[in-house]
């Protein structure tokens, strides 16, 4: 058992625990965090994508351990600022949700991506998308709402 | 007035997007337990004994001793036990459940559980065959009899597993004697149904609510009974909340695939090189048990000359049992194994006789007024020349093909042609399903829709709502589509068989209709029941007669590059247009197509699965490999109306669709850009390897 403290969204907290969970839990049971989603528990699908220090991790793949000292940035913390409504109607527009599973790591994805590289082309889009799944949509909506997220939040990445 | 299909934003774009929306996994009570199962290791085996550690206070044990009713799983063909008796026969297969508190000690109670088995003879071969259909057209006997030549081929396709990306689930309460699911399912009424067996229960004394759905193509039409049905025993048995949430490599081994299938094709060809008839014979591996094999064996078969009309058909198939993985519903239920199969077929057959393949299609394309494959008639216009017209136009098949023929190019384009039937095969609809819709009208002067309809992610819960707006002209707030709650809704059938909006939102478009006209100040309550039109005949023994009452129709155009090296395929661009009756929403139609298509093409080339003696040899994303954002080419889709009447504001059939012309399309693609005929999909680089050696 060990005490670990990390910021989420934007406060501080402490988690008294086994420092081997895994975020995902941590963050699903604890906190009750349910936007984030366990797809496969593998790191491969993406539906469990948290921002570590603004940049996406799959928390199903982190320990907690690993989080001491530094920040997570969920979607229900994200939801707040005015990037996630630009990349929320984006998705919108595009179609881009449909059973909506991944889509809030899909939304996570995006804001890592355009926190790197606010003007990403096509190809660039695909390849930081990449490492979330949809089984619904195809991507083509997908790659479209990040593209038009990019544009119309122009200046806020 | 606006046109229908015009775009609205989703419903649930909001709660879907920030995660507010609750997928089964998010719901908790207090006290609440989790249900973790015992698997069978042995594909087929008696349990001579079952060996457990101790059981701590607070874990229980639930099996086939615990059942209240009847120990099967109700589906169509009830074959499947909800808990083994004495013998499993697949790997993977609940034997029992154990059900406790703390998720860790079930998993480790588990581990030290030890089943006893008498091992016994597995097969794998397909040679049991459950289920055999057979129906004929004309005078096939007599062609074959007179043809001057016959053109035969086999057609092999393997598993594909749904991969929906939210794992099976259900979450479950039982008060005062009721047993209250809410579940990630297709079919509510199905698995009340299933459960009111199982607990031999009266109606009142189950409950079963959808959450929101995280994707499911087929996965969860039927294989959620038998979970449901486990988790109710034990609810029954412990009477505390219990939560059953699969993890993804129990979900992948455990649950339905799409059918393997090997196909026979034949064609008498008559001394003009005219296809004077075509046999086939399918055989689709039902795995364990039957379950609704034996449906799609019959789509399969009904789909044998695809978009084409043939005078003489003879078509037989097989359901074969082997102790393996059972398998069920997936989009599209046997029509792709099929359709994948006829669209090689004829292409090789135009090969074969020297023909060029395009113009040796066209002659055969199904027309308004023929009958077809079964008997029955295609009465409504069909507009494939106008479609085909416009795939050329903007894929530019035919200046490609004559580039991509030269040799060593390594490019190809592939060109399918596919109808799908809407609604329940046969006489479904009437006999099975006999949907029943109501139309609430609130004191507020709120229009509730009561249909047992599940959005999957395919968006019925806007289009639903639209569809009534905008009949009664009334503002989308105004209507009111809850998810789907057996207590509340009456049974508007499964959502499936790209039925929804064709069958039930054709229902609920006359419901409401019928509540405009009559429409009175205060509280009103309609409902309307499905009238399978006169003129529609089927005769479920010799299969013959209208098989669907409506088709929706499509054209594919893949284009694709291998690797000279490694034989690695990309797709490189996509072309579809779609005859769809009319699009209720058309974003959403287009993300249907889109989804549908990367399916059905990664179906035809990139997803394998397979099983070693019964055991899968995948069991995640990690070595089932499905389409990543990099995979995704450039899709152009295009509708063209030509609304069906009974369809509301004209519309048929969507979901499937869009996935069934996928791997015909790419496998073709593949051909052209190797020059080598290709026989089984999925085409991978081995195969393709393969093919290749033999020069």
């Amino acid at each position: 058992m060990s005490n670990i403290t990390f910021k989420l969204n934007g406060e501080m907290v402490s988690v008294e625990g086994n420092p081997g969970v895994r975020l995902l839990d941590v963050l699903r049971n604890e906190f009750k965090l349910t936007g984030i989603k366990e797809g496969c528990g593998e790191g491969e699908c993406g539906a469990c994508a948290v921002l570590l220090d603004h940049k996406i991790v799959n928390s199903c793949s982190v320990v907690l351990a690993n989080v001491d000292g530094h920040e997570i940035m969920t979607i229900e913390g994200f939801k707040n600022s005015k990037k996630y409504q630009i990349i929320r109607d984006s998705f919108g527009h595009a179609g881009a949700v449909q059973c909506g599973f991944c889509t809030p790591g899909m939304v996570i994805a995006t804001e890592s991506l355009l926190n790197e590289n606010p003007s990403p082309t096509e190809d660039e889009i695909k390849i930081g998308m990449s490492g979330n799944l949809c089984r619904c949509t195809g991507y083509q909506s997908i790659i479209e709402a990040v593209k038009r997220a990019s544009e119309d939040g122009d200046g806020l990445w | 007035m606006v046109d229908i299909s015009k775009s609205i934003p989703k419903v649930d774009l909001f709660e879907k997007t920030s995660g507010e929306a609750m997928y089964v996994s998010d719901f908790s009570y207090d006290d609440l337990h989790y249900a973790r199962t015992l698997r069978s290791t042995e594909p087929k085996a008696k349990i001579k004994e079952i060996q457990f550690p101790t059981i701590p206070e607070g874990v229980f044990i639930v099996d086939y001793k615990d059942i209240p009713g009847k120990n099967v799983v109700k589906i169509i063909f009830d074959d499947q036990e909800i808990f083994p008796t004495d013998t499993v026969t697949y790997i993977g297969q609940p034997i029992l459940l154990f059900v406790g508190k703390d998720k860790e000690l079930l998993e480790e109670l588990i581990k030290n559980t030890k089943v006893v088995y008498e091992i016994l003879d597995p097969v794998f071969a397909w040679t049991n065959s459950a289920v055999h259909n057979h129906f004929s057209k004309g005078k096939p006997e007599e062609a074959f009899q007179k043809a001057s030549r016959i053109i035969q081929y086999h057609y092999d396709t393997s598993y594909q597993e749904q991969a929906y990306i939210e794992p099976q689930g259900f979450i479950g309460t039982y008060d005062d004697g009721k047993v209250t699911l809410i579940g990630s399912i297709q079919c509510p009424y199905y698995v009340k149904n299933a459960l009111l067996l199982a607990l031999d229960a009266k109606g009142d004394e189950v409950r079963v609510i959808q959450a929101t759905v995280g994707g499911a193509f087929g996965g969860k039409e039927e294989f959620p009974s038998l979970m449901a049905c486990q988790l109710a025993v034990a609810l029954r048995k412990i009477k505390k909340p219990i939560k059953m949430i699969y993890e993804r490599e129990e979900d992948m081994i455990s649950t339905t695939k799409r059918h393997p299938s090997k196909t026979l094709l034949s064609a008498a060809i008559g001394s003009n090189d005219e296809i004077l008839a075509i046999r086939s014979n399918i055989g689709i591996d039902g795995g364990a048990n039957i379950g609704l094999s034996g449906v799609v064996l019959s789509r399969a078969m009904i789909a044998t000359t695809g978009a084409y009309t043939i005078e003489n058909i003879d078509s037989s198939g097989d359901v074969f049992l082997t102790n393996t993985v059972p398998n069920g519903a997936f989009r599209g239920f046997g029509a792709p194994q099929m359709l994948y199969a006829i669209e090689m077929f004829i292409e090789h057959i135009a090969k074969d006789l020297g023909k060029d393949p395009f113009e040796y299609r066209m002659k055969y394309l199904a027309k308004q007024g023929d009958a077809t494959s079964t008997n029955g008639k295609f009465r409504d216009p069909i507009i494939m020349p106008e479609m085909i017209e416009k795939a050329l136009e903007i894929s530019k098949f035919k200046e490609k093909s004559k580039i991509f023929s030269r040799p060593n190019v390594m490019k190809g384009i592939g060109m399918s042609w596919f109808l799908h039937g809407c609604g329940f095969t046969g006489s479904g609809e009437s006999t099975h399903i006999n949907a029943l819709v109501k139309l609430h009208k609130t004191a507020e002067e709120n229009v509730e829709i009561l249909i047992a309809a599940v959005d999957m992610g395919q968006g019925v819960r806007t289009t639903m709502r639209k569809l009534v707006s905008s009949i009664l002209e009334i503002p989308m707030e105004k209507v009111i589509y809850d998810f789907p709650d057996t207590d509340k809704v009456p049974d508007s059938g499964p959502t499936v068989a790209s039925r929804t909006m064709m069958i039930v939102g054709g229902l609920v478009a006359r419901c409401a209709k019928h509540l405009k006209e009559t429409w009175t100040p205060g509280e009103m309550l309609l409902e309307e029941r499905y009238v399978q039109p006169s003129y529609i005949l089927w005769d479920e023994e010799t299969m013959t007669g209208d098989a669907y009452p409506a088709y929706s129709w499509g054209v594919n155009v893949v284009e694709v590059s291998v690797d000279k090296v490694t034989y690695e395929v990309t797709v490189e661009e996509i072309w579809s247009v779609y005859d769809l009756g009319k699009a209720i929403d058309e974003r959403i139609v287009i993300g249907q197509a889109d989804g549908g298509i990367v399916q059905g093409v990664a179906y035809g080339y990139l997803e394998v699965m397979n099983h070693k003696s019964g055991k899968l040899l995948q069991k995640n994303f990690t070595d089932y490999i499905i389409p990543t954002s990099m995979d995704t080419p450039k899709m152009t889709t295009v509708i063209i109306d030509n609304p069906y009447p009974l369809g509301p504001y004209g519309a048929k059939g969507v979901g499937e669709l869009t996935l069934v012309g996928g791997a015909p399309a790419v496998a073709k693609a593949i051909e052209m850009a190797i020059g080598k005929k290709v026989f089984s999909i999925p085409v991978t680089p081995e195969k393709i390897m393969e093919l290749m050696k033999h020069e």
